[in-house]
C-alpha cells in the first residue's frame, strides 16, 4: 500500500531520492506497522522518538500493530524539542 | 554565596546612583532573578501605578548562577509593571550582558522615576556614572551599540539597549543586549524609554566569587553539563536545528496558529521550518542558516545566525543588511510567518533583524500584523488605514513594510505599535484579537494542546509559552508524554510546568536545560555554590512562591478571575484541521480544578492558607 511517509531533522538524510519537503510518497507493505515501516528506512528505533500518524502520537507500545492504511501519513522525529 | 550581594540604585529624576546591599532574606525566600526582582517590585511600587510613569520601576536582575561556569549560567531578567498587559512583566534574556553585569560585582539594577533627558547607564566593576544620551537618542539599536562602543573604545563593554519602536511608545517593546538577544515581551523596552534610560553599558572584570563550596561546585556543573551533552535534545537536536525544529512538528500535530488564529496548519510551514534554513536557496545556492550560536557558558547552543540573500527584494539595496546575525527562533518564525500566512524564509529573517536593529518583539508584532491583515481581509481597516499597503494575508511585501514602519512609529505602524488588542478595540472587533491579558499568543494553537489553554489563560504576564511549557510533556513527551487533546491531569501539569520554570527563571539558567534536566539536577549546582542549604523541594516551593506572590501583584493590580480566560475564537469555533479538527480549548473543565489544585478560592485568589505556607500572609 501507498503511505507518505515524512522524516524530519537529522532523520531528514535517511528519505530515499526524490524526496521534497522531508516528504516522499512510499510503498510498504499492506498490514504495515510502525516499526516495520521504521524498520524499512533504516531509522534507529531508538532515534524514532516522535512518531505521528496523521497527525496523533503513537505510543512505543503500538507501534507493532497494524494501524496503518492506505493513504495515511506517517512522520518521524529523533528527541527534539523547543520553544 | 554566588549572589554579589550588592544592588545598584539608580534615581533618574534626582540623577544618583547608590548601592546597598542584597536582601538576603528574601534570597533565601525568592533566590534571584525573576523571583527576588518580582518580590523587590511587588514591596517598591503600587501595582496600581500607571506602568509608563515615574512610579514604575525597571529592574535589570541577575541570577545567582549567572556569570558562574555552570552550563547556560549567563541569563538575566528584565522587570516591571508591563504597559501591554498592566500586569506583572518579566522578560529573560541569554547573550553576554547578564554575565558582565554579575563580574562588575551587581546582583541587581534598580532604576526608578524618570530623567528629565535622555541618558544611558554606564557600569564599569564598583562605578556607576549616569551619561547624557543625546548622541544616541533617537537611534536605532544596532546604531546606538555602534556609537557607544566607539565612545568608550572598549570592544568588551556589553551593552543592553532600546530601540526607536520603544522611543515611539509602541507598546511591546523590547530590550535588546549584544545586537539580537531580547527580554523582548510584555513590552519591558517600553518602560525603559518612557524613562529617558536608552542603554545600559557595563564591563565587569572582577570574577564571580562568592562560590560557597568551589569544588563542589566544579563537581556539580560538570555534572550537569554531562547531562545535557549526552542528551539527544540538548546535545544534538537543539544546536543542530534550534527551536524551530518544532516548525514541522507543530504543524504535523495541528496546532500550528495560522492566519490570525483561524486556521490549525498553515501549508508553508515546511518552507519556514528549521530544515528549511539548512537548505541552499534556489537563488544563491546558501543556505539562510550561516551558523548556530551559544550565550555566555552555555553547552547547548541552540542559537541561529542567518543570512539573506543579497538579491532578496528586502535588502537589494541595503548592504547593511548583507552580514549574518540573528535569525529566526520557532517564535518569531511562527508569528511572523504562519500567523500572517507569508512562507518567505528571507523575508521572515528580514523583518526579524529589524525586530531586533529597533528592539520589538516579534512574537507580539507578527500576531498584531496577523490581526490586522484580518481586519483588512474583513473590510474593516482599507488602504486608506494602512497608508497604502495591500494588507493581506500572505503579503510578504506587507510584513517587511509594516516592520519598518513599527521600527520607526511611522504611518500605520503607530497602530501596528498598539498591539493587537488596542488596534482590534480601536477598529471595533475586539474578539479578533487573538491575547490573554491583552499579551498576544505565542505558537501553540491550545484547540490542539489542551493543557496550553490553561496556561496561557493563567500566566501572570498574559499569553505566554515560557511560563508552563506543557507543550514538552503533550507533544514532544518530556518528561513523559500525555495526550494534547485531553484535559485530565493538565491542572496538575500545568501548576508543576508553572512552579519549576519559576524555580529555573529565579536561578540565573535558561530554560531550555529542563529538556535534560530536572530541579533534582538544578539543586546541587546551587547547593553548591549558594549561602543555605537548596534541595529540590526547596526550589519547588521557591516556585510556588514567586507564582503566587505574581499572582497577588496582579491582582493588586486590578486584574481578576475574568482575566483568566482566552479569545471567544478558540473556546467557541472548532479547530479547522488536524487531529483536534472539530475540538475547541475546554477552559472552563481546567480552571476551577486549577485554581483548587493551587490553593486559591474560585475567584482565583490565592487563599489565607496558602499564603501563610507560602509566607506571603
Amino acid at each position: 500500500m501507498r503511505i507518505t511517509l515524512k522524516l524530519f531533522a537529522t532523520l531528514g538524510d535517511l528519505l530515499p531520492e526524490g524526496a521534497k519537503a522531508n516528504t516522499l510518497e512510499v510503498e510498504v507493505p499492506e498490514g504495515a506497522t510502525p516499526h516495520q515501516v521504521i524498520d524499512q528506512f533504516q531509522v534507529p528505533r531508538a532515534m524514532a522518538h516522535l512518531v505521528l500518524l496523521n497527525g496523533v502520537y503513537v505510543d512505543v507500545a503500538d507501534r507493532d500493530k497494524p494501524i496503518i492504511h492506505p493513504g495515511d501519513a506517517i512522520a518521524i522525529w529523533p528527541p527534539v524539542a523547543g520553544g | 554565596m554566588a549572589w554579589a550581594n550588592k544592588v545598584l540604585r539608580v534615581n533618574l529624576t534626582e540623577g544618583t546612583v547608590s548601592d546597598e546591599p542584597l536582601n538576603m532574606e528574601w534570597a533565601q525566600q525568592y533566590l534571584g532573578q525573576r523571583g527576588l526582582a518580582s518580590k523587590y517590585l511587588f514591596e517598591e511600587i503600587d501595582p496600581r501605578c500607571d506602568a509608563l510613569g515615574a512610579d514604575n520601576k525597571l529592574i535589570l536582575t541577575t541570577g545567582p548562577l549567572t556569570g558562574t561556569m555552570a552550563s547556560t549560567g549567563g541569563r538575566y531578567s528584565v522587570v516591571c509593571k508591563s504597559p501591554l498587559t498592566g500586569a506583572i512583566a518579566c522578560s529573560n534574556s541569554g547573550g553576554y550582558i547578564g554575565a558582565e553585569m554579575k563580574n562588575a560585582g551587581w546582583d541587581m539594577v534598580i532604576v526608578e522615576g524618570k530623567s528629565p533627558k535622555p541618558v544611558y547607564l554606564y557600569i564599569h566593576n564598583d562605578d556607576a556614572q549616569l551619561l547624557d544620551a543625546s548622541a544616541i537618542w533617537g537611534k536605532s539599536v544596532w546604531d546606538a551599540d555602534r556609537i557607544l562602543h566607539q565612545t568608550h573604545q572598549d570592544p568588551l563593554i556589553r551593552i543592553s539597549l532600546v530601540g526607536r519602536s520603544a522611543e515611539q511608545g509602541c507598546l511591546y517593546a523590547a530590550v535588546i543586549n549584544d545586537l539580537h538577544r531580547a527580554a523582548g515581551r510584555s513590552g519591558v523596552g517600553t518602560v525603559m524609554a518612557s524613562k529617558n534610560l536608552k542603554a545600559l553599558v557595563c564591563r565587569g572584570t572582577k570574577g564571580v566569587g562568592n562560590v560557597k563550596d568551589p569544588l563542589r561546585f566544579m563537581q556539580a556543573t560538570e555534572d550537569g553539563k554531562r547531562v545535557l551533552r549526552e542528551n539527544a535534545v540538548t546535545g544534538q537536536g537543539l544546536p543542530q536545528y534550534g527551536t524551530q525544529v518544532l516548525m514541522n512538528v507543530i504543524n504535523e500535530a495541528g496546532a500550528m496558529p495560522t492566519r490570525n488564529m483561524r486556521e490549525t496548519q498553515f501549508e508553508g510551514a515546511h518552507n519556514i521550518s528549521g530544515e528549511a534554513m539548512h537548505e541552499p536557496r534556489k537563488s544563491d545556492g546558501q543556505p539562510n542558516l550561516t551558523t548556530n550560536a551559544a550565550c555566555f557558558a552555555c553547552t547547548i547552543a541552540c542559537g541561529r545566525i542567518s543570512t539573506i540573500d543579497k538579491e532578496h527584494y528586502t535588502i537589494q539595496n541595503k548592504p547593511e543588511y548583507w552580514g549574518n546575525s540573528g535569525g529566526l527562533e520557532y517564535e518569531a518564525a511562527w508569528a511572523l510567518g504562519s500567523d500572517t500566512g507569508v512562507d518567505d524564509l528571507d523575508a521572515l529573517t528580514y523583518a526579524n533583524f529589524v525586530c531586533n536593529e529597533d528592539g520589538y518583539d516579534p512574537i507580539s508584532f507578527g500576531a498584531t500584523v496577523a490581526a490586522a491583515m484580518e481586519l483588512y481581509d474583513l473590510g474593516v481597516i482599507t488602504q486608506e488605514h494602512t497608508g497604502g499597503i495591500d494588507f493581506k494575508f500572505g503579503s510578504a511585501e506587507a510584513l517587511t513594510q509594516a516592520a519598518e514602519l513599527v521600527a520607526t512609529g511611522e504611518g500605520f505602524g503607530k497602530d501596528l505599535g498598539l498591539g493587537s488588542k488596542r488596534l482590534c478595540e480601536k477598529y471595533g472587533r475586539p474578539e479578533l484579537s487573538m491575547t490573554v491579558k491583552g499579551q498576544e499568543f505565542p505558537a501553540y494553537d491550545p484547540r490542539g494542546i489542551q493543557g496550553m489553554g490553561l496556561a496561557y489563560a493563567t500566566a501572570n504576564r498574559g499569553a505566554c509559552h515560557l511560563r508552563g511549557y506543557t507543550v514538552a510533556s503533550e507533544i514532544l513527551g518530556i518528561p513523559e508524554k500525555t495526550d494534547p487533546l485531553s484535559t485530565e491531569g493538565k491542572p496538575e501539569l500545568v501548576k508543576a510546568f508553572q512552579d519549576a520554570t519559576a524555580a529555573f527563571d529565579s536561578s540565573g539558567l535558561c530554560i531550555f536545560t529542563s529538556f535534560a534536566w530536572t530541579l533534582d539536577d538544578v539543586a546541587p549546582q546551587l547547593d553548591a555554590a549558594c549561602e543555605g542549604e537548596w534541595t529540590t523541594e526547596k526550589l519547588l516551593e521557591v516556585g510556588e512562591r514567586v507564582w503566587n506572590l505574581e499572582r497577588q501583584f496582579n491582582l493588586v493590580a486590578g486584574l481578576t478571575s475574568k482575566d483568566d480566560t482566552l479569545p471567544k475564537r478558540l473556546l467557541e469555533e472548532g479547530a479547522n484541521a488536524g487531529p483536534a479538527k472539530g475540538k475547541v480549548n475546554e477552559l472552563g473543565k481546567m480552571l476551577p480544578e486549577y485554581y483548587t489544585v493551587r490553593g486559591w478560592d474560585q475567584d482565583g485568589v490565592p487563599t489565607a492558607e496558602t499564603r501563610q505556607r507560602l509566607g506571603l500572609a
